[in-house]
């Protein structure tokens, strides 16, 4: 069972935040969801392989070739907010 | 000093800056003296429906690190995504190994603290992309806001965790320099740029938590942070306090570690294989990798020593950097290699040092355009050195420099003449020798040093001095 | 009717004039199919190719795009509050490719926010309407592709199918999607839901227009490592009939939950690939039960960690005043994403945490590893060649009927979803209505098969008159 701890810890993690109106309907539809998936616990899987990817793919390479940047006006112009070419970022401390 | 309760592990991030794009994109890996974002595309950046793939050279040089670490190397190797956020990390998430890394349990040698050779056991290497850098309008913490630049971000790192198997800063340090030392022997890496090796450590005393210490930005810097942590946990257990597992901060300004306070939940990192990347086998390509590998600096200096018959202290001098030897192999050819050994390990080295600039500012053929000088006998040792400092301070070569500053060999009959005035002036050091005083001779040939301007050969003036006091 | 198009543009028909009729039907439209029109450059183009035509198999039509797909210059916003205003500096690889056969791109489609979802109800711009009945859902998350061309608002278009996002909206409108076999089509620009999933596919009015696209957007891309090449073939392949295929009719895709009339049109459909000269069989996907789960927990894990990045700093939505940078991230992404989309987020978050790993996302992996081998077992050769479905169990339900209850929602993908897990190509073509209502037909092939699956669905649309139906203009 989940509880509002473990969604304001996943809300931290996912570094979404909820509100505490938001929490109970989460709380809610978490469980019914996690509920349902875990049917899967029916099925013995000790001894079967995780499939990660469906295509049988090994050793794709590129070579060690230099192809053209975007411009520093390309790269900031998504951005709402820059300074002297560099993204602005909120303070980290 | 050996410090037996001090158990230190590093964890450092390498770039492979000798290689021409970064890890998944093509953008160029010499960023170093660009404005900020302008060698970032949509990939770097990680622009939504952008997909990395990886350079295959990037995978060559992470190989023959290994290697050169003695790492067994994984025949099959995965990428891994590394969840967390930081304004650092475009994707929020960084292409990193976890399970099934490229390299496992490896060893080097180092220089121990009691002088003797010592293992270090190498617990993994493994690829990753670098994040950006973040910059501050003044200090991190007072900054109101940071600035991104992302120029970095994706460059080619590799982690080389070690075992906690060091036992002093100066273990550290010495671990450090061999890394460097190798990662150049094999021609995929230039310590010389900035943020080219930065360093975590592990450490803590003996029954005590450890503190992991991050941002170490060089291999210079180790030796001052952990002495510094060495001697903070320390206290801190002489005060009762006991130390708890946490992070600290590297604050190379003030040269102190300071603890950042991260909530516990930051290190759920949520690794799962990244599903835009597909598996790599490379045991096929290690023994072609394992028969390309350059003669590695312990192989290089046993060949010295055997070849060019020079002393162990001298080849190990010589072969810790790989731009010194190649410099030594090369004089050595041309010049009498004992001669070569003891005038670029002790000398030249020593002037570079001093100036703190690399061996490239000096040229071979000079060298043994000196050494050839010293042989002849036409400048006295005293000279050689003056020689090369000019060299390094103002540029020339040696026989102009010799000329310009008149710092050839004194001819015999200056010399002479020399002793002679050096004999009549300094009566009461001539008087000392007579009445049986020999050390008073020293006096007098530093008097005909000082008139030749260290042109002659002492050896040459105290015989000369000598007989004239006999002639007296 | 691309063919026919095309014969026009050849036969000197204005392209400026095609063009710029599809933007007066899209805006009288009530529809709400495109969320962002690029009609200047369109209309340019159009004039440029009518001064000098140019060759290709694209040469001259338009299509719409998802709005989930990279386009330089176009904004891309996959219908999220987040991604308002984006616009990407650089194009997805079938939008290159796209260009180089001559299409011209006339906006991008509505969807539901980020791909999650079947319904297209879940977009920040609104629902788009089905174009059969403006009160139901046009199915999703390519529901604006799929209603824009059911409604004639374009003649072709690209939608992305993570877990049915192509079948669905194509069986509610009545039209043809193709999810093609993983790795065919390059995601090198489709902004990822669950990477290990999606594919970029087409939706178009008939069979053949479905060949056309897949001919231009299929093969290996070296931006994506998961791209593998293809030998085309697409179109040549389509005339080869059922004469001696093998039609294997998965007995869990029948059954409870299913619309009776969908289960008779799907068995007409049956009979009719019989009469035309296949023969069918029953088999077993024994895992079927199991694949919703495995593939919602797979999906929002991957979710979880894609969806990361959007965090207003390098583009996107930025809010008033910035904090610390984790409050200020936490509350733009509060406010910048749908309640669906942090639904998928904060369950996958939880299903990849510490702790649960091994229960939720590592288990899915290896249920999927079943239903694969499900797959490849009744399509191993001597078994079936194909496999015959409905795509959804039910028609169109009316907008809101199912959004508040996130499980009756996911119910809805329960034919679509294995064919993602187990990597394989899979089709919906029209097979008949209910109540008025457009039913698909799932025909799924082999990995890599997509001729047969196309060449299938070619047979039995020339034996059938649903393709030809057409809704009623709305405006
Ligand atoms: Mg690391
Ligand atoms: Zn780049």
């Amino acid at each position: 069972m989940i509880t509002g701890k473990d969604v304001d810890h996943i809300s931290w993690l996912a570094s979404i935040k909820v509100v505490e109106e938001e929490k109970e309907c989460f709380v809610a539809s978490f469980n019914s969801v996690l509920d349902y998936f875990h049917q899967l616990d029916e099925l013995d899987t000790e001894d079967v392989e995780p499939t990660y990817r469906v295509v049988d793919l090994t050793n794709v390479f590129r070579e060690d070739e230099v192809s053209e940047s975007l411009s520093q006006e390309e790269s900031l112009r998504n951005a709402s907010r820059t300074e002297k070419g560099y993204f602005k970022s909120p303070r980290i401390v | 000093m050996a410090e037996k309760d001090v158990i230190i592990g590093l964890e450092v991030h390498v770039q492979l800056n000798k290689l021409n794009s970064k890890l998944f994109c093509g953008c160029s890996t010499d960023y170093h003296d660009s404005p900020p974002n302008t060698h970032t595309c949509p990939v770097c950046l990680g622009l939504p429906g952008t997909l990395p793939v990886v350079n295959k050279r990037a995978v060559e040089y992470a190989i023959r690190v290994a290697l050169a670490l003695n790492c067994d190397i994984q025949g099959e190797t995965l990428f891994y995504r590394k969840n967390y956020y930081y304004p650092d990390l475009p994707k929020a998430f960084q292409i990193t190994q976890y399970d099934f890394p490229l390299g496992l349990g490896g060893h080097i040698l180092i220089k121990g603290e009691d002088g003797e050779e010592k293992t270090i056991r190498i617990t993994r290497v493994h690829m990753e992309e670098d994040p950006g850098r973040l910059v501050h309008a003044g200090t991190i913490d007072r900054a109101k806001y940071s600035m991104v630049d992302y120029n970095r971000c994706g460059m080619p790192l590799l982690e080389v965790v070690t075992e906690p198997d060091l036992r002093s800063p100066k273990e550290a340090r010495s671990f450090l320099d061999k890394l460097r030392n190798i990662l150049e022997y094999l021609d995929v890496f230039d310590g010389n740029l900035e943020g080219a090796m930065r360093i975590d450590s592990n450490i803590s005393l003996v029954g005590g938590e450890r503190a992991e210490v991050k941002n170490i930005s060089s291999h210079k810097g180790v030796e001052k942070a952990l002495a510094y942590e060495i001697t903070r946990q320390r206290s801190a257990r002489r005060r009762g306090v006991a130390q708890v597992q946490e992070t600290r901060h590297y604050d190379e300004l003030r040269s102190i570690t300071v603890s950042i306070r991260t909530k516990e939940e930051a290190h759920d990192y949520r690794y799962f294989p990244e599903p835009d990347l597909v598996p790599m086998r490379i045991a096929d390509w290690v023994p072609r990798v394992e028969a390309e590998l350059p003669e590695l600096p312990d192989a290089k200096r046993e060949r010295f020593v055997a070849e060019y018959g020079i002393a162990d202290d001298h080849a190990k001098s010589l072969t810790s950097e790989i731009r010194v030897a190649n410099f030594y192999e090369d004089v050595a050819k041309r010049a009498p290699p004992r001669l070569a050994a003891v005038w670029i390990a002790d000398v030249l080295k020593g002037e570079l040092n001093y100036r703190d600039v690399t061996i490239d500012k000096f040229s071979p053929d000079h060298m043994v355009e000196i050494l050839g000088m010293l042989e002849k006998r036409t400048i006295t040792e005293k000279g050689a050195v003056e020689v090369i400092r000019i060299i390094l301070d103002t540029g020339g070569d040696p026989s102009e420099v010799v000329e310009a500053g008149g710092l050839a060999k004194a001819e015999d009959d200056a010399v002479k003449e020399a002793v002679f005035a050096a004999v009549a002036e300094c009566s009461q050091a001539v008087a000392d020798y007579r009445s049986g005083n020999e050390k008073a001779i020293n006096f007098i040939v530093g008097m005909v040093m000082k008139k030749t301007r260290g042109r002659a050969d002492p050896g040459e003036a105290n015989r000369l001095v000598k007989e004239a006091l006999e002639e007296i | 009717m691309l063919r026919e198009l095309k014969g026009d543009l050849a036969a000197g028909a204005s392209a400026e004039e095609r063009v710029a009729s599809l933007f007066e039907k899209i805006k009288k439209s009530k529809l709400n199919a495109y969320n962002i029109l690029s009609e200047d450059s369109a209309l340019k183009r159009a004039r440029e190719f009518d001064k000098a035509p140019w060759g290709g198999l694209m040469a001259g039509v338009p299509i719409a795009i998802k709005s989930s797909i990279s386009t330089r210059g176009i904004e891309t916003n996959c219908s999220s509050r987040i991604l308002s205003g984006y616009v990407p500096p650089y194009d997805a690889h079938v939008i290159d490719q796209l260009k180089e056969e001559g299409a011209i791109i006339i906006g991008k489609t509505n969807m539901d926010e980020f791909a999650m979802g079947t319904s297209t109800e879940t977009s920040y711009f609104g629902p788009t309407r089905n174009p059969w009945d403006t009160d139901r859902v046009p199915g999703g998350s390519s529901g604006g592709s799929a209603a824009a061309v059911a409604a004639g608002e374009a003649p072709c278009a690209l939608g992305s199918d993570t877990g049915g996002s192509i079948r669905c909206p194509a069986s509610f409108c009545g039209i043809v999607g193709l999810k093609p076999t993983y790795g065919l089509v390059s995601r090198y620009g489709l902004v990822s839901y669950a990477n290990s999933l999606e594919q970029i596919g087409p939706l178009t009015a008939n069979v053949e227009d479905a060949a056309l696209v897949m001919e231009v957007i299929a093969g290996h891309d070296p931006q994506d490592s998961t791209s593998v090449n293809s030998d085309g073939g697409y179109i040549s392949g389509l005339g080869d009939g059922v004469e001696g295929l093998v039609c294997g009719v998965p007995k869990e895709y029948f059954g409870e939950g299913v619309d009776p009339l969908v289960e008779k049109a799907v068995w007409d459909a049956i009979s009719k690939l019989v009469e035309l000269g296949a023969s069918w069989k029953e088999v077993s996907l024994p895992h079927t039960k199991y694949a919703l789960a495995a593939y919602y927990i797979i999906a929002m894990s991957e979710a979880s960690s894609n969806l990361a990045r959007f965090d207003g700093l390098r583009y996107g939505l930025r809010l008033g005043t910035d904090q610390d940078w984790h409050t200020t991230f936490s509350e733009i992404r509060a406010a910048g994403f749908g309640s669906e989309v942090k639904r998928r987020i904060l369950l996958g978050t939880y299903a990849l945490s510490a702790g649960y790993y091994g229960r939720y996302y590592l288990k899915a992996l290896k249920v999927r590893t079943l239903i694969k081998q499900d797959f490849e077992r009744v399509l191993a050769a001597g078994g079936a060649d194909i496999l015959v479905t409905p795509t959804m169990p039910f028609p169109a339900f009316k907008i809101g009927e199912r959004i508040e209850d996130p499980l009756s929602l996911y119910m809805a993908d329960v034919f679509t979803v294995p064919i993602n897990l187990a990597g394989v190509p899979a089709i919906s073509v029209p097979c008949g209505f209910a109540g008025g209502l457009p039913i698909g037909l799932q025909i799924i092939g082999r990995h890599f098969d997509e001729i047969g699956v196309l060449r299938t669905a070619k047979a039995y649309e020339d034996a059938t008159p649903y393709h030809e139906a057409v809704p009623k203009e709305v405006v």
